[in-house]
This record gives C-alpha cells, structure tokens and sequence, in this order.
C-alpha cells in the first residue's frame, strides 16, 4: 500500500470530504437496509403501532415464492424473457438510428431531438399509466377484434408461418416488431451514447479504408464496430438496469402489492431479493462475455 | 489557370459523366436513392415517437359523442375544453403543479449539488479504498431501489437515530408521510438515479488537464478555491445536463414519490388514480351507477397526461441543447 503523507495525506483527507456525503448515505440508505431486508427475508414480520417483530422462520418465504405462490414463477420467467429480447433489440435498434444520424442531412437536428423526447415523455408514471390500464388494453384488443385490422405483420406471419420454418425464431421477431413502440421510446439514452462514440472516431481512418479499397459494409464491420464496442457494454449495462425500473414491471407491482396491500414484508423482500440476484447475475455473465469481445484502441 | 477551371466546370454534367464511364452517375444515383430511404425510414420512426401525443391532444379536445363517432378520427368536430377542467379538478392541477416542481426543483438542485462534489471527489484525489468506493457508486447504479424498499420502508415508519428519540420521548417517529427522508436520501446521493450522475460527473472532471489545477495551486488556491473558481464554470454544460434530467425524472417518477411522497399531492402520484377519481366522480356526483364508460376514461387519462408533460415539453424546447449536447460531448467510457 502506498505511503500517505505530507501534500499527499492533504490531499487524501481533502477527497475523503468531498465523497462523505456518499460514504454516509450508502452505509445509511443502502447498506443497512440492505441487509435488514435480507434479514426480513428470512423472517415473518409482524407490524404493530408500535413497532415491528421478526420471528425467524428460516427459508420459508423462499420457498413459498418458488413453490406455493402461483404467479411467480411465471412473472420471473416472462420479465426476464421479455428482458432479454427487448434488450437485444433495443441495442441494434439504437446502433442502427446512431448510424444514421451520424450521417449530414438536412433536419438532422430535429430528428434527433425527436429520438431523444421520449427520455422524458415516457419515464416515471406516464409509462405506466400507458401500459398498466387494463381497461384500456381490453378496448383495444375488442376494437382490434372487431375491426378485424388486417396488419401486415399479421399476413406476413400467415405467410411464413404456414411454411414451416423455424416458427419460434419467427414468433420472437414477430413480437419485436409488434412492440417496436416499445423499443424505440426505450431507446433514447442509448442512441446518444453511441452517437457520442461514433464523433470520436477520426475520419481520416475511413478516408485510409478508401484508399485501400473499403467498401462502407466493410468499413462499418472493421472500424466503426471495433470503435464503439466498449459503448455496448455501457448500453447493455444500463439498458438491463433501466428495463429493471421500469414502472410496468410486473413483479415489482407483485412486491408492492405484497407490502402495501397485504402488509406482508417478509415475503415482499424474499421476492426482492430473488429478482435482485437473478438480475445481478444476468448482468454478470452477460458483461463477461461482451466484455472478451471489447476492442481497445489505446 | 483561374480560366481553365472554369471552362471544366461548364462542361454539363452528362458529358462529365460520359468521360467517367457512367461512374458519376451511379454515384448521384446510389446518394439521391440513400437519402430518399433514409428520410422514409426517419419520417417513420418520427411519426412512431409523435403519434401518441398528437393523438393524445386531439382527443383531449373531444366531447364524448365524438369518441364513438367513427367518422371522427383526429379532428373532433365537437370542440371542448371540458375535458380540461374536468382533469385539473380530478388532479387538483394548480395545488399539485405547485407542489411537484417545487419538490423536483429542490431535490433535483440538492442532488446534483452532492453529486458534484462527490464526482469531483472521484476524479481528482487520490485517496486509500478509492476502487472499492467506486465499485459502491457503479452498485448503486445496478441495484434497483425496489430491493430495498421494504426496509427503508419500515426504516422510515419507526424511524429513530440509534434509539435517542425512544429515549427522550418514549416513542419512534414516523417519517414515512413526510418530505424529510426524501431529502435525506437525496443529500446522501441515494434518490433517484443519483448513481449515474456521480458517475457523468466524475467523467467529466477526469478529463480536465492535471496542469490547470497545479497552475492554480501554485498561484496559491487551496482545494476548495481550485474546486469553486476553476473547476465549476467549466463544468456548467454537464451540471446542466445532469440537472435537466434529475428535474424531469423527479417530476415523472412515480416509485419515490409513492413510496415517500404518499401524502404531497404531486402530479405524478395524481396521475395514476386519475382513472378512479373519474369513477367515483360519475357514480357520486352524476348518479350513473355503472361508472364512467371506458373510452371516455380513456379521454380523461390522455388529457391528464397531457397536462403533466406539457410544462417538461416546454422546458425540452427551450433547453433541448442542454439535455442532448453536453451528454454526448463528455463522452461516456467505462
């Protein structure tokens, strides 16, 4: 370890300072809840006026969420499915709209700023009052039955379903393209941080490439990509998180439903803490591999 | 010299291509077609991002007879603004536009001035376990606040400082329907999303020349003289940037202000039981037992969202520069 002293240990202290509000906070906010909620989980809580009692009752709510409870299983897998998919949708989809709007054109000014209103249109409550209303979702599917709206996704899916292939694979395209509404308002934050990595990219490289004999489809495949890859494992990272926060999440609707309305803590945390670990996890594994593939240039 | 050129520019552009074997018009060809596909594609996707809120505002001035003409799609030909009051009175708009940008404004102006100093912390000093406490900030940022809501929950409901509230008073305080914990959160960088403003910030601190500060130091500023007289007027584009969005994702956020904020009216929280009020409202006071009818509670929710986004729709046409251009300059890298 490194010695501290004289300007040095000044200079310590001095940041030290500037972080305590951090430091207090995360261990006040973050890491004693944090581990109260791990021991709530494992306890059945009981509420009073006057103050609240844990009896240790060991596994029991774990085992009650996988086992006993009816929906959870089945909302883990759904979130995390639906998860999985929208994300890699979203990251081709911000990567292809970073492209183009790194191209001169004119207008370009208002296309991005259009890309970037739903950053603050649809966060928060608004996404959910969207998606959440039941009544309205059941209108709109009865106004889609009677109409009987011939999409084209829809004769398209006939078309290629009825010949056989790969009928699942078409199933999951299928679905993205039915909620592209979905990917493209999610997509905001991304677009600009891939924009950002695109400008930092030297033109004098593509004009070397020309030289040689770059077509642009090599090009983007040996430069552009290898440019911005560390960009995707940002993107990745906080797309998994914000697709987490979401307020039309159905299992954290289920925990606070739990908490709030059925004032049962203990197992609204078993819940918290499953759905945490599954994400960390996730996020884990699926850093660890994009990571091999990040190229550095310095 | 100056004439030759030009006289080659007064050849016609098919006769230029002819010398170049029909390569330049395959170029004007391949560039004109590109950029017509491109500004479908675009024109598109706008529309995509548009529809619902131009869809949203045409409804929003609908009587409800129009709502089920189907000769009536997007320009209603009973023109009202009932809708309107009805909405502000459900959301009791005036009290909670009120409320929601005062707290937005507080907390967002109380977050991004702990962020700062703790990026700048980040960025410029070497200090001992400086690693581990960043990997606390990128935790931060992973951890969705929903696992720890159950015990902040009750943290804040029989809140009490090591026991000397109980000592003094014999009994625990409940914080829970106050702003005070809120804005403890908020001054210990754990509200909303602070995680990441800590780390933009940080990020652009870090690229500021090490020489600017050592000329200050040797020009005899101390710490917090460089920090205060160097450091913030260059970093006011990002300041503003992360502001911009702490005010606006204050103003939508729903699961703070639920959880902390249950007993402010602020029109985020206003928003969600929007469609209940309704209800009660026609089986109370207009006396129809079924309750209001789908589609015009669905006219009611659009007009409500509409009346909270409208204020952030102006603040994005004015500050638009500030939320997209600095985010984009200070170039996130991990």
């Amino acid at each position: 370890m490194k010695k501290y002293d004289g300007l040095m240990r000044r200079k310590a202290i001095s940041g030290y300072l500037f972080i305590s509000p951090f430091i207090i906070g995360f261990i006040a906010f973050m890491i004693s809840p944090m581990i109260r909620s791990l021991y709530m989980s494992f306890c059945n809580v009981d509420v009073q006026p006057g103050g609240i009692t844990n009896y240790w009752i060991g596994l029991e709510n774990y085992v009650r969420a996988f086992t006993i409870d009816t929906e959870f299983n089945r909302m883990l897998t759904e979130e995390l499915s639906r998860m999985m998919i929208n994300s890699v949708a979203i990251m081709v989809f911000s990567f292809f709209v970073a492209l183009i709007l790194n191209q001169k054109f004119k207008g370009r000014a208002l296309v991005r700023a259009v890309f970037f209103l739903p950053v603050i249109l649809s966060s928060g409550v608004i996404l959910g009052v969207e998606t959440n209303n039941a009544l309205l979702a059941s209108v709109q599917s009865m106004v889609e039955e009677t109409t009987n709206t011939a999409s084209i996704t829809d004769a398209l899916k006939t078309i290629l379903v009825t010949s056989g292939v790969g009928v699942r694979a078409f199933d999951v395209v299928f679905d993205i393209v039915d909620g592209i509404y979905d990917v493209v308002i999610a997509s905001g934050i991304q677009i600009i941080i891939f924009l950002s990595g695109l400008q930092t990219i030297s033109s004098s490289m593509y004009e070397a490439a020309k030289i040689d004999g770059c077509t642009t489809w090599e090009s983007l495949w040996k430069i552009t990509f290898p440019m911005i890859s560390s960009l995707f494992l940002v993107n990745w990272i906080y797309t998994i998180v914000d697709f987490c926060m979401r307020s039309d999440n159905q299992i954290l609707d289920k925990i606070s439903e739990q908490m709030i309305g059925h004032i049962n803590y203990g197992f609204a945390s078993a819940l918290s803490w499953i759905y945490f670990l599954v994400v960390i996890v996730i996020i884990g594994i699926s850093s660890f591999i994009i990571s091999k593939g990040v190229y550095y240039y310095d | 010299m100056t004439k030759k050129n030009n006289a080659s520019q007064k050849i016609s552009f098919w006769e230029r291509n002819r010398q170049s074997d029909g390569y330049l018009l395959k170029q004007k060809a391949t560039s004109v077609s590109v950029s017509i596909l491109r500004a479908i594609l675009l024109f598109g996707m706008c529309f995509l991002i548009l529809q619902p809120i131009l869809m949203k505002i045409s409804v929003s001035f609908m009587e409800e007879q129009d709502l089920y003409n189907t000769m009536v799609i997007s320009i209603p030909e009973h023109f009202t603004t009932y809708n309107y009051e009805l909405s502000a009175s459900f959301m009791d708009y005036g009290k909670s536009l009120a409320n929601t940008f005062g707290i937005s404004l507080s907390v967002a102006i109380l977050q991004i001035f702990v962020c700062t100093l703790v990026g700048y912390g980040f960025a410029r000093f070497e200090f001992p376990f400086k690693k581990l406490w960043f990997a606390c900030v990128i935790l931060v940022i992973v951890i969705p606040p929903q696992t720890i809501s159950t015990s902040l929950h009750l943290h804040f409901k029989y809140f009490d400082i090591m026991g000397i509230g109980k000592l003094l008073t014999g009994k625990t305080l409940n914080l829970r329907s106050s702003i005070l914990p809120y804005y403890m959160m908020s001054a210990g960088c754990m509200g909303l999303k602070n995680g990441l403003y800590i780390f933009m910030i940080r990020q652009f601190f870090r690229n500021i020349p090490k020489e600017l500060e050592e000329a200050a130091y040797v020009d005899g500023c101390g710490t917090l003289k460089t920090f205060l007289r160097i450091m913030l007027p260059d970093a006011k584009p990002i300041l503003t940037s992360c502001f911009l969005f702490a005010f606006v994702w204050q103003w939508t956020d729903g699961f703070y202000s639920k959880m902390f904020l249950g007993n402010v009216r602020l029109l985020s929280t206003q928003l969600a039981v929007i469609a209940d009020r309704m209800d009660a409202w026609v089986v109370n006071t207009l006396k129809i037992p079924g309750g209001a009818s789908v589609g015009y509670t669905n006219c009611i929710v659009s007009t409500g969202t509409l009346m909270v986004i409208v204020p952030l729709l102006i603040l994005y046409l004015f500050a638009q520069k500030g939320f997209v251009e600095s985010l984009s300059s200070s170039g996130i890298k991990m």
